[in-house]
């Protein structure tokens, strides 16, 4: 089987339009702020702890957001700003201070400490960059103590990753000119699906190969002008520009969902590295022949089904473009909170011709085109699929694919289920 | 600034949301930054509604700040009153939105809506979640009752009350309403409004028609109520009808205020839970340590079934909500404990650790805490997860509401028979303590001990945080014999803890240096209960 890119837009695609055009709105906006993203880094980043400076209301947005997780020994928390603290009645600094060597002192093991903003915080102009930097004199070199902002008013759910990433990226060696050149993996993937695609990258002969963020801080991998980096997640504006400041080099790519983005995702890494194309589709046929054959299963309860996005993640451009090439669904509106032309061109290239893109959001409007549309399948967040429910629409909850491991050949089939889940539930349920 | 890993409650802005979602034809415009949506789904999964939150969000992001956030606020508030055409708005701010000082009240004003606006001050650096409920009943209450309404003359109607405090995401709230609708309507009494939930603002216009008030969650209701009574000369009842006794008392109360007959009422045999409570089988509840701790209400309700009605021990008692800290103390006062009032809970943890209690009764926090340390345990208070907003009718109040208690707290604990049984072959290999009650995951169990067994450590800090405070310093710490120590190990492990101590106390206190199988026995009987 050939691995050559041969995909094609279904419907012609609006490849030829090279500017689609995007309905951009504002107002009532119904997704998480980037404070969420703490919810799956602190699994993947295994000595960090994030320390988020904020409101009871941050603090009662995590443990919604982290469900049951919040018991098993966490490694984030929330300082609760107190009406003293507003009212200058103690210093905000000297308050982090004792809160932070609180923490410290219970939790010795932890290697890196993220001071997290938040609105409040934001809003206050309390310095956390100050603070960090104050703290990690203090703490060095046990502890390093970075800072950057999830608050809901600069940043949209996945964009919390985004901030996290880009405070790291100065924090990485820089690679000697002698070296090697060298490939990095960008945006926190489930290990099982990071694992994966290492060994993927051993066959092809791609090496070093380097994670970021990695598991732990320590092993964080060199940059320099001979690194070439994929994204993994589309969400990564801010960290490709720092990547970038620091001499890197994006490999564009579809983001690896479903057989052909993944093959496309790992093709761009090949032809950085000179893999010769014969012993490419060799290495990546088995993986290739097998995400087919899962997503094959799942082809008959969605092709031919009508999908919406609303916007939570950025992950949606992406994901439609999978179900449309892969599965012949039809997206009819594509929601995004934020859209990066510039990483999501070959994306958008793919879309079929009329589907409708959306850019920021004002809820009440987009339900009123979802009730003129009536989808098949809508993707909403927790708050509004219930209710999208109740009035007959099929739903598929969007903080799942941000959970989930959907990256990759293996999980393609997984990825698939996810949306015919919900379709083939409608159709068995008798009551 | 208070470090916190998990809150008892939310924002007060979360109490309005959820006043406001209780009720019809009222809509709440709150001005808060992108991301305050997340309260949206507490609604929408945990309670599983089937409509969203009338909550429009006016959701400013950096670039509005020092600019347009104010106009924004007006166009959120002007467009939710042509969408959704509510009886009445409420208006205020969430935690970031009160740091710009916008004024949620004057701009709301400014636009003249032809509808009656509430503006809120919920002080969400100072306030909880229940303060905000409470007050933002108790302001649309003062704003829309109309002030004219009495009662009709009496002649031969049927009184007529009203019940307040049932809301969106209530701990059995809505069950709860059932059954104390069905109990009075045996009383010949009627219900004029039930509020905030399922009321409309037309709805609170007409309190004022009821002969009385009944609050049900005095956290939510009782502000409210305390108004009612000043303006309208409306009487409450504020006996909470949970429990057997406590629900007689409440029939009593009522029936008096109502000038009805309480026999009826009070002659309901539909209630198995004395008969269960003195059956056999319950005879080994009798001074079972319990641990209860909620809100207020919930866990001083717990506290006097646990003591009067099922026979248990009362050693730890408390709440989260500080509003509530007189009613507390006097509680406690009943049963000689200190209370425990706070809302951290790693506090709780441990004072769960110091009591050693053989059953604890909380909130979902205490199930997760009881669960680590493989205690029994029960709900019996918000915040709870979304199992406890069953499909089944199942109230905490009322006669059925004392059958599902008695079910749901002594389901966890080994029953009479079962426990009788592990006694009788405490060291048979499959009836060793360490193969757990039953209902437990007996892996789990055997975890637990073994790890505390294993792990020297790990058994130090449990015991420690018990032990820590009597521990006489200076004096070597008697030795263990081998007999003894196995011997301990027969006692079940949620008390082995207090046993040990208590042993090494005596021991010490005693001058002994070695503990063998008379010192531990010279302890028990030393330490009887």
């Amino acid at each position: 089987m050939s691995g050559e890119n041969t995909l094609l837009a279904p419907e012609s695609g609006c490849a030829s339009a090279p500017l689609p055009e995007v309905l951009r709105e504002r107002g009532q906006r119904e997704v998480f702020c980037g404070l969420t993203g703490i919810i799956w880094l602190h699994r993947k980043m295994q000595d960090a702890f994030f320390l988020v400076v904020g409101s009871r209301t941050c603090a009662h947005l995590l443990q919604s957001a982290a469900g049951v997780m919040i018991f098993a020994e966490p490694r984030f928390a929330t300082a609760i700003i107190e009406e003293r603290d507003l009212a200058g009645m103690a210093d905000c600094q000297d308050e982090l201070d004792r809160i932070v060597e609180r923490l410290l002192q219970r939790r010795p093991e932890i290697r890196t400490l993220f001071l997290v903003g938040s609105c409040p915080s934001e809003v206050i102009k309390l310095d956390l960059g100050k603070a960090a930097q104050r703290l990690d004199v203090k703490f060095s070199p046990a502890t390093r103590i970075l800072n950057y902002s999830g608050s809901g008013i600069e940043t949209t759910f996945t964009e919390g990753e985004d901030a996290c990433l880009t405070t790291l990226v100065p924090e990485m060696p820089a690679a000697r000119a002698a070296d090697r050149p060298n490939l990095l993996v960008v945006g926190a993937l489930p290990d099982i699906v990071e694992d994966q695609f290492a060994r993927l990258f051993a066959e092809l002969g791609i090496g070093p190969v380097g994670y970021l963020p990695s598991r732990r801080l320590a092993d964080l991998p060199p940059i320099g002008p001979q690194t070439r980096f994929l994204l993994a997640q589309p969400f990564l504006t801010e960290t490709t520009r720092a990547l970038e400041g620091r001499g890197a080099r994006r490999l564009d790519a579809l983001f690896p969902f479903g057989a052909e983005g993944t093959s496309d995702w790992l093709r761009a890494a090949a032809d950085a590295f000179g893999v010769d194309r014969m012993h490419f589709n060799r290495v990546i046929a088995p993986g290739r022949e097998r995400a087919k054959r899962a997503i094959a299963h799942r082809r008959d309860r969605l092709e031919g089904k009508r999908i919406s996005f609303l916007p939570d993640s950025q992950l949606e451009l992406p994901l439609a473009r999978f179900l449309a090439t892969e599965l012949g669904m039809h997206p009819v509106e594509v929601g995004t909170p934020y859209l990066n032309r510039e990483l999501n061109a070959r994306e958008l290239a793919l879309l079929p011709a009329g589907t409708r893109l959306s850019e920021g959001q004002d809820v009440d409007l987009q339900l009123d085109r979802v009730r003129i549309d009536r989808p098949d399948l809508t993707v909403c967040g927790l708050g509004l699929a219930n209710p999208l429910e109740a009035e007959g629409f099929s739903t598929k909850w969007a903080i799942e694919l941000v959970f989930s491991p959907i990256h990759g050949f293996e999980q393609a089939g997984d990825l698939a289920e996810l949306f015919a889940r919900p379709l083939r539930r409608r159709d068995i349920l008798r009551v | 600034m208070q470090l916190a890993v998990w809150t008892y409650e939310g924002p007060p802005h979360v109490g309005a949301m959820r006043v406001a979602t209780a009720m019809n034809g009222l809509h709440y415009v709150l001005h808060a930054p992108q991301g305050d949506t997340y309260a949206d789904l507490l609604f929408t999964m945990i309670e599983r509604r089937g409509k969203r939150p009338p909550v429009t969000y006016t959701t400013f992001q950096a670039r509005d700040l020092g600019k347009d956030t104010a106009s924004l606020f007006q166009n959120a508030a002007r467009d939710a009153f042509d969408r959704f055409l509510p009886q009445a708005l409420l208006v205020g701010a969430s935690c970031t939105a009160e740091l710009i000082q916008d004024d949620p009240a004057g701009l709301a004003e400014a636009l003249d809506l032809p509808c009656p606006v509430i503006p809120l001050e919920l002080p969400s650096y100072q306030r909880k979640e229940n303060w905000g409920a409470a007050e933002t009943f108790y302001r649309l209450v003062r704003e829309l009752t109309d002030r004219d309404l009495r009662p009709a003359p009496r002649d031969n109607r049927r009184p007529l009350v009203n019940l307040l405090g049932p809301c969106a995401l209530g701990f059995r709230h809505r069950d709860d309403v059932a059954e104390i609708r069905n109990l009075l309507d045996r009383m010949g009494i009627d219900v004029n409004c039930v509020a905030p939930l399922d009321a409309s603002p037309h709805d609170i216009r007409t309190l004022g028609r009821a002969d009385f008030n009944i609050v049900l969650y005095p956290e939510i209701g009782a502000e409210a109520a305390r108004w009612l009574d000043q303006a309208l000369a409306q009487p409450a009842i504020r006996t909470v009808p949970i429990g057997v006794g406590a629900t007689r008392e409440f029939i009593e109360e009522v029936a008096a205020l109502a000038g009805v007959d309480a026999g009826a009422a009070l002659a309901d045999h539909a209630s198995r839970m004395p008969w269960w409570s003195r059956s056999v089988d319950s005879t080994y509840l009798t001074g079972k340590r319990v641990f209860i701790f909620g809100d207020a209400t919930h866990a001083i309700a717990a506290a006097r079934i646990a003591h009067e009605e099922l026979g248990f021990e009362v050693c730890g008692l408390g709440c989260y909500n500080r509003e509530f800290a007189r009613e507390m103390r006097k509680a406690a006062a009943l049963y000689d404990i200190e209370p425990l009032i706070t809302d951290d809970h790693l506090l709780v943890e441990d004072a769960i650790l110091n009591a050693s209690p053989e059953l604890v009764l909380g909130t979902q926090m205490e199930r997760h805490i009881a669960k680590r340390f493989g205690i029994p345990c029960a709900v019996i208070s918000s915040p709870v997860h979304v199992q406890d907003f069953p499909a089944r009718h199942s109230p905490q109040m009322g006669f059925e509401g004392a059958n599902v208690i008695f079910d749901t707290w002594v389901h966890p604990l080994v029953m009479g028979l079962e426990e009788h049984l592990l006694t009788m072959f405490r060291d048979d290999f499959e009836f060793s303590d360490e193969a757990g009650p039953s209902h437990l995951h007996a892996k789990a169990r055997a975890d637990a001990n073994t790890r505390a067994e294993a792990d020297p450590a790990a058994e130090q800090t449990g015991e420690a945080a018990i032990g820590v405070m009597e521990a006489p310093s200076g004096d070597p710490a008697p030795v263990w014999t081998a007999e003894a120590e196995k011997e301990l190990k027969k006692i079940p492990f949620f008390v082995r803890g207090k046993a040990r101590r208590n042993t090494e106390a005596f021991a010490i206190a005693q001058g002994r240096s070695e503990i063998d199988l008379a010192t531990l026995y010279d302890a028990k009987a030393h330490y009887a209960r």
